[in-house]
């Protein structure tokens, strides 16, 4: 289990407390707080331009080069269909690793800002409602409350394995 | 503990593979009647080595096989034996057998005994032994028997813990063993204690020594006399049966992970087994691929002192940075100019580890025509030339495959039957000739034939009855030639085992295309025909004009580039309103708009106020419509499915100097996205 290793290897190289494999770092859309595992977080950088992908789907922005390697930015609010919003200094991109059809990809994702990071324990968990058609709810892994504001777990193998940005499609 | 036999193995199968190709080509050099004495020799050491290291390794089968090649080979050698044609036949299909029984080895998988023993037959009779006399023989060298002439001892060597305090010294006696002859020692840790409860006296070590001497058992008694009683001793003869226990717990292994899950399931259906026994299979197969590369010593060499010159130029620049004086601006600059030489110097001679010269792929062929020449009675003479001409690995190792296929096509519907030949006032036999050679940044290979070439008619009958064309289509010679690339398309009468089962030439064309290769054919009835294969002399790096469309940057492959040219407006047509053609010179080339395919904001669409890069693919030309062109660089190649997909149009993406990604074009890729986009318009028109 590769999970565990790197848990092991976070506490103890950078004493980070506790259980980290329930840690999530939340970031804000659209006012809303969302959260995806920590362990999946490769590195968080400024929003820089990026070189267009012809034909592509219109949330993918583009590609950027990390150290060498292409990586694929997708811009949530427009995977989500909400309102665009002009892109500032506090615009980030959070590159994660994304695991489906048995191989690692690197992509980045697009958010207003970064917020915190949480323990949030695996019981405390709840199972999203339905959305009905508004959100595919298959991407939402679950809800969780943390000093009283509620987060919105992310399932991103889901999400950015999904409709065009699927290998298979 | 010991030296664990098995880590050589990949290495001794590697070797002994190379020495088999050795092997094929000096026999297929060996004539009947001439025993050249360097031939033979060089095939005689060969199958020696692969004898030895079969043997040493435990490759039983092996080595008692080609004990029986060797003894063959040693008669031929010492001229007691003339070299017939039969002889040399046999020793190529023994060449085959070892073959096979080695990648059975490497692959864990099964080959075909029959079909060995036959050969191995065959080889006995020539040699003109009885069976048995030959077994016999084997067994000296192999199996060794129980008897003194034994290849070695086996010493099962445990002493006390008290030895050392009685004055003997366990070195002392294998040090002493060790002049009876070649010593393979195994030391055991198993009793050593902790650090802390060891005593300095006593001795925890015991050891399992091999010798490989034909001594009496007593001379190797006696060495142990004065320790008899002190420690365990077994000495047993060096016999086979220990190799073969040392191969068995591969096969224990094997069983037990085939039978394991099938016993823990609940319910066991019948279909479960052959599944996991395929999955075993799988899973061992590439191991045995375990890809390496052989590498000249002054091509390492040559990296060493590159990289040496790399670091010199580093630390001066270095130097240069911690005392910047702006007086030194000059000296900077030069000190840049050599990094950049040394950066690419390194990385051509990097590139360089990874080719090989062709004649890795041309050396099967010498074997190929020989063996299909006499099935399908035809005599034809092999050309080869170029040899020496390189090519990336991994090109290489895909072009192999549709190579063989152009021989056998050749061979097969190419090349007539000797009284064909001569009843068209030709010689009787027919040259087939593989060329290969480097023009600009690529490499071609030629496959020309002075057979039959292509029959036109023939091709434009089967391509009408097979619907690939309409009957009063018009078509240039190149189109017809075309259509032989079109999946299901054969016009060999008669399906032989060898080809006509027009399976091939699509596949042989696509797997060009995935090179980023191209491949035609030019011919003339009764006189041959020519296959011309172009590939990219790597798949990592390649040359790039670098143009720009709004504000995206491409780069397009120079190989397809033709021409750059700003467009005329007299020049310009357009055809029913839809498709817009150049007329440059005397042909009309279709004009793509980047944009337009791309989905672009551009800086211009007017086609005048741009650029046209005339590039060609898929056997035809296109005009790319761009808005300007940049410069032209090298450029590394990188792949988009690594993290996203496949992109249609583009092939890969690269790293610019500004840390910037820019897309690759396919052009291929364009020409039939082109195509399509103007097949659309014609539905629209009708």
């Amino acid at each position: 289990m590769t999970t565990t290793a790197q848990a092991v290897d976070l506490q103890t190289d950078y004493g980070v407390s506790a259980d980290v494999e329930n840690q999530y770092l939340t970031f804000i859309l659209n006012d809303e707080e969302y959260g995806v595992d920590i362990l999946r977080v490769q590195e968080i950088r400024g929003w820089e331009s990026v070189t267009s992908v012809p034909n592509a789907p219109e949330y993918l922005k583009g590609v950027i080069n990390i150290r060498g390697t292409i990586v694929p930015i997708v811009d949530l609010r427009m995977r989500f269909g909400m309102d665009n919003l002009e892109y500032g200094p506090i615009t980030v991109v959070i590159v994660l690793k994304v695991i489906g059809d048995n191989r690692e990809r690197v992509m980045g994702i697009v958010v207003d800002t970064v917020s915190d990071t949480y323990d949030v324990p695996e019981d405390s968990i709840k199972p999203a409602p339905d959305f009905g058609d508004k959100i595919e709810v298959a991407f939402v892994k679950g809800l969780a409350t943390v000093n009283e504001k509620m987060l919105i777990l992310l399932d991103i193998d889901k999400l950015l394995n999904s409709g065009e940005l699927n290998i298979l499609d | 503990m010991g030296i664990d036999l098995s880590q050589f193995h990949a290495t001794f199968l590697e070797e002994s593979f190379e020495g088999l190709d050795v092997m094929e080509s000096s026999l297929l050099n060996l004539d009947a009647g001439d025993s050249d004495s360097e031939t033979v020799n060089t095939i005689f050491r060969s199958a020696h080595s692969i004898k030895g290291g079969s043997a040493t390794f435990g490759f039983d089968n092996v080595a008692k096989f080609t004990h029986v090649l060797e003894t063959l080979l040693d008669e031929v050698r010492s001229e007691e034996r003339e070299v017939t044609q039969s002889i040399v036949n046999a020793l190529l299909e023994s060449v085959d057998c070892v073959r096979s029984m080695l990648e059975a080895q490497r692959d864990e998988s099964d080959y075909d005994e029959a079909q060995v023993k036959s050969v191995q037959d065959r080889l006995e009779a020539i040699l003109g032994n009885s069976g048995s006399v030959a077994e016999e023989t084997v067994d000296e060298v192999v199996s060794s028997g129980s008897t003194n002439n034994s290849e070695g001892w086996l010493i099962d060597f445990k002493p006390h813990l008290n030895m050392i305090q009685t004055g003997n010294d366990p070195v002392r006696i294998i040090r002493e063993i060790k002049s009876l002859g070649l010593l393979e020692v195994k030391t055991s840790f198993d009793k050593l204690p902790d650090l802390s409860e060891m005593n300095a006296e006593d001795c925890y070590l015991s050891w399992e020594i091999e010798l490989y001497s034909d001594v009496d058992e007593s001379v190797v008694r006696e060495i142990f006399e004065w320790v008899e009683d002190e420690c365990d001793l077994v000495i047993s003869p060096l016999s086979s049966e220990i190799k073969t226990e040392e191969t068995s717990p591969v096969e224990e292994m094997l069983t037990a992970t085939e039978v394991a899950p099938v016993q823990t399931q609940q319910n066991p259906e019948p279909v479960v087994e052959p599944e996991i026994k395929k999955a075993v299979k799988k899973r061992t197969k590439p191991v045995g691929e375990n890809a390496s590369i052989r590498v000249g010593i002054d091509k390492v060499d040559e990296l060493i002192n590159l990289v040496g010159e790399l670091v010199i130029t580093q630390s001066m620049l270095g130097e240069m940075g911690r005392n910047f004086d702006p007086s030194n601006i000059e000296k900077m600059m030069d000190g840049l100019a050599q990094l950049e030489r040394h950066t690419r110097e390194l990385q051509e001679s990097v590139m360089r580890i990874r080719m090989l010269p062709i004649s890795f792929a041309f050396n099967r062929f010498p074997r190929l025509v020989h063996d299909l020449s006499s099935k399908l009675g035809k005599k034809i003479e092999l050309k080869l030339s170029g040899e020496a001409t390189e090519l990336d690995k991994t090109v290489m190792e895909k072009i192999g495959d549709p190579l063989v296929h152009l021989v056998r096509n050749s061979l097969d519907h190419g090349l007539e039957t000797p009284d064909i030949r001569k009843a068209a006032g030709k010689p009787e036999t027919g040259v087939l000739h593989l060329n290969a050679y480097h023009k600009g940044g690529s490499i071609i290979i030629e496959i020309s034939d002075d057979g039959a070439g292509l029959n036109k008619e023939k091709i434009r009958s089967k391509a009408v009855s097979s619907g690939l064309i309409a009957e009063d289509e018009i078509l240039t010679d190149e189109k017809i030639y075309d259509l032989i690339f079109q999946p299901g398309f054969s016009t060999a009468e008669a399906v032989s085992d060898l080809s006509g089962r027009g399976v091939g030439m699509d596949v042989v064309r696509r797997n060009i295309r995935e090179l980023g290769g191209a491949v035609d054919i030019v011919s003339k009835e009764g006189e041959g025909s020519k296959i011309t294969i172009r590939l990219p002399l790597t798949l990592a790096i390649m040359d790039g004009q670098l143009v720009r469309v709004g504000n995206e940057t491409y780069i397009i492959p120079i190989v397809s580039i033709i021409e750059s040219l700003q467009a005329k407006k007299e020049s310009i047509n357009k055809i029913v309103d839809q498709a817009e053609v150049y007329k440059l010179r005397d042909e009309y080339i279709n004009i793509v708009r980047l944009y337009e395919i791309f989905d672009l904001q551009p800086e211009t669409t007017d086609v005048t106020n741009g650029l046209l890069v005339m590039v060609e693919g898929e056997g035809s030309k296109i005009g790319l419509f761009v808005d300007e062109l940049l410069g032209q660089q090298q450029v590394v190649i990188k792949s988009l499915e690594t993290n996203y997909r496949r992109i249609e149009g583009v092939s890969g993406a690269t790293i610019l100097g500004d840390g910037t990604v820019a897309m690759i074009l396919d052009v291929p890729g364009l020409v039939v996205m082109s195509r399509a986009k103007s097949s659309v318009n014609e539905d629209k028109v009708a």
